[in-house]
């Protein structure tokens, strides 16, 4: 902050209450929050999921679910009350005082709509400038948000954008009538790391030249040192904290906040023996390529989503393979499980070539080698209770029944849940609760190798800590090996023993994670570390 | 597109083709020597004029010869001759397809427009009085049967109230001409247009309703409101737009049976049109006509699939890049 300008306050948001419907499990969303919006400063929201940070996004827009209502509380823009005025009142605020940018912009952007038209809607929404000028703006804004050939993007529909043109083609809207506020809502979640860096980049550069005040939502406390002045931590919807950043990140004064900063993983890994005893699996010559489109008069895309991979997993050891969305890393777990048929290649079991198998050998190949998907909500049948779940697996190997369900009950035991949980649907658990019911899964078959496919990134950062303990500790007991997938790098050093980089379906660099984090060779590689949020901060 | 377009109309040449063999062995399962049967339709039996019109017709000739006639025939839009009618079918199918065309085509314009109207009504009044008056509306034209509804109509507003005509194309022996011939069929037209497009109306609603809450929930449509603009501007541009696309799909269905969709309605109404040249060539056993109607509506078919499928890809830009 330049200590020359005088700290003008935009917003003020005194004591704000939520109320949530009857019958929930808490009354309010939101509690009694206070805060300031600052011009020229960012704040950042910082909670888990269920915190209540996203909700106070929303009531500053007057954006909240039909079934929450504000029930105290003030949000002074400029001196006025926003909660006081009616709904012209707050068509007029939006877009024009307060802008907002959204999480994921391939839904927040209308896909029938060309970009331009939906950046001119701004002006037209407040009735501002004609037609010609609008489109004139439309492309000058694309520009400024660092969208590359602007006259051409403004003609472009959203899917012929990659996610970070569509973020910026979002920001550039928010910011189309200069408003004096800017609320972004996890605005990078949904992106590739390096492409997080930039949007951050962006935010705050333009944040300084038009000196807005943000407010920046997020969960990632990474993103949170490179980002923001002052923290505001919340949980249940009440503030736990709040500060100057360094303060808040460096000297947290509440056990909540520095229990979350614990959790936040490290960039450094632990130190970890090389281990060298036989291989668990070996993966050779992988090759897989998708062919999409195409016909009598039409060329089909082609995209190599395995080229020539290789790499050895001894028993008891963790590979990680890390890229960005699109490099390949989903698709070599797949051909690896043998979910989809690769093109050219081997995975060797022991002496079997899974690639090769049939019928009951394959079968009986496919018990060893199990997989922990990403989603725990998607993942698991809503239909059917726990138990079921996770009995399903070995019934089908021909296990009785009653002997899979008796082992399915020291499974939950094993994974840290209740054996009650047996009769319960997946609905009726945590998120990270029902990670533990698909890792109990997973086990069931009694594999010796486990590949995790994302198996953390959809948890917050303290149940993403337990998560990975169990993992951790499951490997230790049962001798597992494991194929660890993920786009984040801190999650990759606390589990790796050696880490994978992978882009555009191929290794570029596989090494023990220690070395690689010590000493990144290829550019790839290195510019995946500088790009991984907080690092500076965590250095320091 | 010329590509898409070029690709789409060979294939559909392929699939007629397949369409017209298919026939042509049609004829052949029909029970009895074809010749015979027309012998008989035509109230003559001894052999000589048996075996003219096999001479006539080709019948005489070896089956790969007589598919190729057939095929021939086809491709320069000879349908072949009904006996009983005593005219080219091409001739009786291009006199009738007029009629059908307005029938069909109104009853399609006026289930799409009041179809989705009412569905935009009902999904912005959602939950209330105006939902539910019409949803159940909709969904008592979308239970009962089409002939019900048509004989109904006619005791209410032909019989009872005598508003409307309850048959026929145009008033026989009126003497209209210009713009009093067109009042004189819009008037007969619309009892038979409107229980025909009842049906689909009912699906539009409910396809529409569904479909707009489900977009009103979506991402996008928050940020239209983030940007400040009106409701009404919202649900026009970003909700209905969008909540079409279904509605499209559906619509390419339904204009498929544009050309053999009004039998019922046809025969109900005493509508002279090609559904009624079908029921009547259907109790005639005149095989040659039914072929014709036969070949002409899956023809018909094809083109409304290819209209849909240029449409779609012109109302949803994302068409292009998933192929």
């Amino acid at each position: 902050m330049d200590a020359r300008t005088p700290r003008r306050t935009v917003v003020s948001v005194r004591d704000l209450r939520l109320a949530l419907p009857a019958g929930g499990d808490r009354a309010h969303a939101v509690d009694g929050v206070s805060f300031d919006l600052v011009a020229g400063e960012i704040l950042c929201l910082v909670g888990e999921s269920g915190s209540g940070k996203s909700m106070c996004a929303h009531a500053l827009m007057g954006l909240l679910p039909k079934a929450v209502k504000p029930s105290g509380g003030e949000i002074r823009l400029d001196g006025a009350d926003l909660l006081a005025q009616d709904e012209a009142g707050w068509r007029d605020t939006r877009g024009r005082r307060i802008a907002m940018v959204f999480q994921e912009p391939m839904t927040a952007l209308n896909p029938l709509m060309r970009i331009g038209d939906q950046m001119a809607e701004m002006f037209e929404a407040h009735g501002l400038l004609t037609p010609r000028e609008r489109r004139a703006r439309a492309v000058a804004l694309a520009g400024e948000v660092g969208l590359p050939e602007p006259e051409r993007i403004v003609r472009s529909y959203p899917h012929q954008l990659s996610g970070g043109q569509r973020q910026r083609a979002m920001i550039a809207m928010a910011l189309a009538l200069e408003p004096a506020v800017l609320v972004a809502d996890e605005p990078t979640t949904a992106l590739d790391v390096t492409t997080q860096a930039q949007i951050l980049d962006l935010i705050r550069g333009l944040q300084r030249r038009r000196n807005m005040a943000v407010l920046f939502i997020t969960h990632d406390f990474g993103v949170v040192a490179d980002i923001a002045d002052r923290v505001l931590v919340l949980r249940h919807g009440r503030v736990v904290e709040e500060g100057p950043a360094e303060a808040v990140l460096g000297r947290p004064r509440e056990d909540y906040t520095r229990t979350l900063l614990a959790a936040v993983p490290s960039m450094d890994p632990p130190r970890r023996e090389p281990r060298s005893g036989p291989k668990a699996v070996e993966v050779a010559g992988l090759c897989k390529t998708y062919s999409t489109g195409g016909g009598l008069w039409r060329k089909p895309r082609r995209v190599e989503a395995a080229r020539d991979v290789a790499f050895a997993i001894h028993q008891g050891e963790t590979v990680g393979l890390v890229g960005e969305s699109g490099s390949g890393k989903s698709s070599v777990a797949r051909l690896v499980m043998r979910l989809i048929e690769p093109d050219r290649g081997a995975v060797m079991l022991g002496d079997d070539d899974l690639t090769r198998l049939s019928g009951e050998a394959l079968r009986r190949a496919r018990s060893r080698i199990q997989m922990v998907f990403q989603d725990p909500f998607a993942s698991l049948n809503p239909r059917r209770r726990v138990g079921q779940i996770i009995a399903d697996g070995p019934v089908a190997h021909g296990v009785p029944r009653s002997e899979a369900e008796a082992r399915a009950r020291d499974l939950l035991r094993l994974v840290g849940l209740d054996p009650s949980a047996m009769e319960r649907f997946p609905h009726e658990f945590s998120g990270g609760q029902r990670q533990r019911v698909g890792i109990a899964r997973a086990l069931a078959l009694e594999p010796k190798i486990l590949v995790a496919d994302e198996a953390v990134s959809a948890l917050d950062v303290s149940v993403q800590a337990q998560v990975l303990a169990l993992l951790e500790d499951l490997k230790q007991r049962l001798g597992l090996s494991m194929l660890f997938i993920t786009h984040d790098l801190r999650v990759a050093a606390q589990i790796c023993d050696r880490i994978a980089v992978m882009r555009r379906g191929e290794i570029v660099e596989l090494k023990p994670a220690g070395a690689l984090f010590a000493n990144p060779e290829h550019p790839y590689t290195r510019a995946l570390l500088d790009a991984v949020p907080g690092r500076t901060r965590a250095a320091a | 597109m010329i590509g898409f377009v070029a690709g789409r109309v060979g294939k559909g040449i392929v699939v007629l083709l397949a369409i017209v063999v298919l026939n042509f062995f049609l004829i052949r399962l029909a029970p009895g020597d074809p010749a015979l049967v027309m012998a008989g339709e035509a109230g003559a039996g001894d052999e000589l004029f048996v075996a003219q019109l096999r001479e006539k017709f080709g019948l005489d000739q070896p089956l790969p010869n007589q598919l190729a006639l057939y095929v021939r025939n086809i491709a320069s839009l000879d349908l072949g001759y009904s006996v009983r009618q005593q005219m080219p079918v091409a001739t009786l199918i291009a006199d009738r397809l007029p009629a059908t065309l307005l029938l069909t085509g109104s009853a399609f314009a006026i289930s799409l427009v009041l179809g989705v109207t009412l569905g935009a009504l009902a999904a912005r009044r959602a939950g209330r009085a105006a939902d539910t008056a019409i949803t159940g509306l909709a969904l008592l034209f979308y239970a009962t049967p089409l002939f019900w509804v048509s004989l109904m109509a006619i005791i209410v507003f032909s019989v009872r109230l005598e508003w409307l005509p309850s048959f026929g194309f145009e008033s026989v022996g009126a003497g209209h001409a210009g713009l009093a011939r067109a009042a004189d069929i819009a008037h007969h037209l619309i009892l038979p247009a409107m229980t025909l497009g009842l049906f689909f109306m009912a699906v539009y609603v409910r396809m529409t309703r569904a479909s707009m809450l489900e977009v009103a929930g979506q991402d996008f449509v928050k940020t239209a409101r983030a940007k400040g603009l009106g409701d009404r501007t919202i649900q026009r541009r970003h909700v209905l737009r969008n909540a079409l696309l279904p509605v499209v799909t559906l619509a390419g269905l339904q204009a498929g049976t544009l050309v053999g969709g009004a039998i019922l309605t046809e025969t109900v109404f005493a509508w002279p049109g090609i559904g009624r040249l079908m029921y009547e060539a259907l109790l005639q056993r005149d095989y040659n006509l039914l072929l014709g109607v036969f070949v002409v509506s899956s023809a018909m078919v094809l083109v409304f699939n290819l209209v849909t499928d240029v449409l779609y890809r012109v109302v949803d830009p994302r068409i292009e890049a998933a192929r």
